[in-house]
């Protein structure tokens, strides 16, 4: 008797999560099903799986727009964002939490204070700085303002507070200098936390747009998903060159997750509950 | 002599961070309510210094009570959908069977997806002729609506996506409160005879609500801030019935180049993100004190 209701509560249980689940996955197999159709098979019966595997579309799409150059520029962009977020990040994050000099309260307190503010209500000046500096069109203006993060400062100090400070006396005991304990003792214990604010830092580059849409007009600048944007509007009617490209501007940001997944819900978890 | 060392590695360390919030953070916030007491284009060299007139011609405007209307009931529909489902889901994760860690992978993943793409995908299923929605809704024989065209559905829309790329955050940041509490609550609530709905209310949710404060904080700014998939899908229409506050904001400042006004618009954005802040601090003391 408690068996069989044991029994159909599991049964229960995997109908509602499954259910759940296909309504979460069905827009990735309709882009997928999408983007594999030769053009003349758009309006033919609408299968939810893949049973054409029209590839071309891919290149045709690649060739449609420059999506090389696009995917190119994303990389450069996500690459010095990552390392800057993480380096700057550690650095500040190293100094607030193990250096003592004046004003350090305050000054934590300030960076702190920057996350409260939304991007929109600083977008106008930043815009206005980034053009007074001629950086408009240039990876500068893609990548600069955004080189340091306030979350990544707080995430990273955080979790060097916990690191026992003899590890420090005994390393500098042994001759070792300070950017020598940060980079030899404190980064390798801090892992975790590295780890999480470069996959956060990844994601947040490879699909942020408002920035890039202000400050890129050239389309050889456009980053992929401006290029997406704006691919949407001129060949919308196009939709398997247009799933084509959707798809291959994707799967970067899921496979990073899927590989850092662990970390990445853990930084999520302490950084969420920590608030 | 350590404490002058100190110093000087601090204002190594802090150097590269000061400079970049100072000119991109710090400086445009002050900047910013410079302009919103000016009248500027950007192509004369400065604007003209107007006092509070933006912010008057702002509350006399019926496109800026449209898009603060507009932008609550989206903020609203997110919050309140994404928690209520995200906790479900979370409780139903909430114990030990196989394939578990798949499911909150896959709920996790649109977490992760590009908004533009969503979008653009989003836009294609609520296709009135060629979407799976209404071809779905056509093997039932209901005839669908025209979604993204028409007024009424276009904002439940960009909620649908909304929700399905916030849902897997509440669910993980539940599922750390829930496995936080204690089972010996529940044993000794079984051993009193509570039946599972009770100890639902008696004990789950009064002792995840600062969980649950935190969520709707988090959900109600980020859904404030909507701008990407607006901006794709609808640009704020029809009828400006999805014109939110970003693109009012976004329009003004880089379609008409009213800098001033639109600098005004951006302090607005901030003064309630900042009163939206002010709550959270006010809901976690609280929740602090009582269990937490």
């Amino acid at each position: 008797m408690v068996k069989k209701r044991f029994h159909n509560n599991r049964i229960f249980l995997y109908a509602v999560l499954l259910f759940f689940s296909v309504i979460i996955i069905l827009p990735y197999l309709w882009i997928l099903t999408m983007s594999l159709k030769p053009v003349r098979a758009i309006f033919s019966p609408p299968y939810l799986i893949p049973v054409n595997f029209h590839w071309k579309n891919y290149l045709e799409a690649w060739n449609a727009a420059p999506f090389a150059r696009f995917y190119f520029n994303t990389t450069v962009m996500t690459v010095f964002i990552v390392a800057g977020q993480v380096i700057f990040s550690a650095m500040a994050a190293y100094a607030f939490a193990r250096l003592k000099f004046p004003g350090r309260d305050i000054l934590f307190f300030i960076f702190l204070g920057t996350m409260m503010v939304p991007f929109q209500a600083i977008m106008i000046p930043s815009y206005l700085i980034v053009l007074r500096l001629g950086w408009i069109d240039t990876y500068y203006a893609l990548i600069v303002p955004r080189l340091v993060s306030a979350f990544g400062i707080f995430l990273l100090r955080q979790y060097f507070i916990t690191i026992p400070y003899e590890l420090d006396q005994a390393a500098s005991i042994d001759g070792c200098t300070k950017l020598g304990i940060l980079w030899q003792i404190i980064i390798p214990l801090s892992m975790p936390a590295v780890s999480a604010l470069a996959i956060f830092s990844f994601l947040f580059a490879w699909n942020d747009f408002l920035w890039p849409l202000i400050v890129i007009n050239k389309p050889s600048m456009r980053t992929i998903q401006l290029g997406l944007a704006m691919f949407q509007g001129k060949y919308g009617t196009r939709w398997n060159y247009l799933m084509a490209g959707t798809v291959t501007a994707t799967v970067p940001s899921i496979v990073v997750f899927l590989l850092g997944q662990k970390r990445f819900i853990e930084g999520i978890t302490l950084t969420g509950l920590k608030g | 002599m350590k404490k002058k060392e100190d110093i000087l590695a601090a204002t190594i360390y802090l150097l590269p961070s000061v400079i970049v919030f100072g000119l991109f953070n710090i400086f445009p916030v002050l900047y910013s309510g410079y302009l919103s007491f000016n009248r500027w284009d950007g192509l004369s060299r400065t604007g003209k210094f107007i006092g509070l007139q933006n912010y008057s011609n702002i509350i006399k405007s019926i496109e800026f009570w449209n898009s603060l209307g507009v932008t609550f009931y989206y903020t609203a529909g997110i919050t309140f959908f994404g928690i209520a489902a995200g906790l479900f889901i979370a409780l139903l994760l909430n114990r030990r069977f196989p394939g578990r860690t798949i499911f909150r992978t896959i709920y996790f993943i649109p977490v992760v997806t590009s908004t533009i793409a969503a979008a653009i995908v989003w836009k294609y299923l609520f296709d009135p002729g060629s979407g799976y929605i209404n071809i779905f809704l056509r093997f039932f024989h209901i005839p669908g609506p025209d979604w993204l065209t028409s007024t009424t559905w276009a904002m439940p829309v960009l909620i649908s996506l909304g929700v399905w790329k916030r849902l897997g955050f509440n669910i993980v940041i539940y599922l750390a409160g829930l496995q936080s509490i204690s089972p010996e609550y529940y044993e000794v609530a079984e051993v009193d005879g509570a039946g599972p709905v009770t100890r639902f209310f008696r004990i789950t949710l009064p002792l995840i609500s600062p969980i649950t404060a935190m969520l709707v904080i988090m959900s109600l700014i980020d859904s404030f801030l909507v701008f990407d998939q607006v901006f794709v899908m609808t640009n704020g229409g029809p009828l400006y019935s999805t014109d939110v506050i970003g693109l009012l904001l976004y329009r003004n400042a880089f379609r008409y180049f009213k800098l001033g006004y639109a600098s005004s618009i951006g302090m607005i954005i901030f003064l309630v993100i900042f009163l939206i802040t002010f709550l959270q601090r006010r809901f976690l003391s609280i929740g602090e004190q009582s269990s937490w």
